[in-house]
């Protein structure tokens, strides 16, 4: 067991982050009407322009320098999303990954480091389990992980999951009822996040 | 002085639905120093980390007290709490009328626990 969480650990380089974070760009320039859609539901309809102004930026971060270590990959993709993003979704992406910079900073693994990502975005949001945001993808992936069964279907799910609940986080919450049976936006972008990740060869089973 | 140990900050989605209730506290509190910041870099509806970040480096008060509209205009006034040196009280207090008791009470030269304390009957968040 220990060792073959080593072998996921081992997957998550500086080459394969690089590209978990180019492809999560690429899907949410792909995706911004969809995310948009998707929000348009509680009336504001712009987490997918949100997203795509903090991944331009990262994108541009990306471009000027290579050589960028993989602690600083996550850092400055946090910062990127906290300062262009506009909405409270770049901000609870930027803190995840802060936190994330921070414990690849100290040596922790990719589990490890989800774990402190979830630990920001939670502490940010104060969102639980079950209340129609990100973290309703986040933390079952990490689940997936630790029971070495992640792939691209459990993933949906897990964002097709937040249509059964109740939003009680953000603006979503003033008109909670009304969005039962939709699919939350930040959990959306999330499972793009974890899609890329599987992509990019970060986690192999 | 109160004035010069304590500031208010009003961020706000919208930049003037937060210039606007400056307007409204210096007539409650003409001695007290009111920031306001509002919307994105853009000039578009949100919050900006760098906006918020640079009007409360403007401020000369070392304790600031804050007050928001919706939830990210907090997620970003916690984010920026972390990486300045002022004391930053962000209060979940109602918009409008959180920042204009505040702003009467330390006209007032009102203790700042006592202004706390006040200020829990006003909780929306």
């Amino acid at each position: 067991m220990l060792q073959e969480s080593k072998a996921v650990m081992e997957m998550l380089t500086v080459e394969t982050a690089r590209t978990w974070l180019s492809l999560f760009i690429g899907k949410l320039e792909t995706n911004e009407k969809n995310l948009n859609a998707l929000d348009g539901s509680i009336g504001d309809g712009d987490h997918g322009t949100n997203m795509l102004r903090g991944a331009n930026e990262l994108k541009a971060k990306l471009a000027e320098d290579m050589q960028i270590g993989l602690s600083d990959l996550f850092k400055i993709a946090g910062m990127s999303f906290i300062k262009k993003t506009g909405g409270a979704a770049g901000l609870l992406y930027g803190q995840a990954f802060l936190n994330m910079s921070q414990s690849l900073q100290e040596g922790d693994d990719l589990l490890g480091s989800l774990a402190n990502g979830l630990e920001g975005i939670q502490k940010i949001g104060q969102a639980e389990l079950r209340e129609k945001t990100l973290v309703d993808v986040w933390a079952p992936v990490m689940e997936d992980i630790r029971n070495q069964r992640l792939s691209l279907d459990r993933i949906n799910a897990h964002v097709t999951s937040t249509k059964e609940f109740q939003a009680k986080k953000g603006r979503a919450a003033y008109v909670a009822e009304q969005l039962n049976g939709h699919i939350d936006p930040g959990a959306a972008s999330c499972g793009y996040f974890f899609e890329a990740m599987l992509e990019a060869g970060v986690y192999d089973e | 002085m109160m004035s010069e140990q304590y500031g208010i900050l009003l961020v706000s989605h919208v930049a003037e639905l937060a210039d606007g209730l400056v307007r409204l506290l210096e007539q409650a509190a003409k001695d007290i120093t009111v920031q306001a910041v509002g919307g994105t870099e853009d000039g578009g509806i949100g919050t900006s980390f760098d906006k918020i970040m640079a009007a409360l480096n403007e401020m000369q008060e070392p304790e600031i007290l804050a007050f928001y509209d919706l939830g990210s205009a907090k997620m970003n006034l916690e984010l920026v709490s972390e990486m300045t040196e002022k004391k930053l009280w962000i209060c979940d207090a109602a918009f409008v009328e959180g920042a204009y008791l505040t702003a009467a009470l330390l006209q007032a030269d009102t203790p700042y626990e006592k202004i706390r304390e006040q200020l829990q009957d006003l909780y929306v968040k």
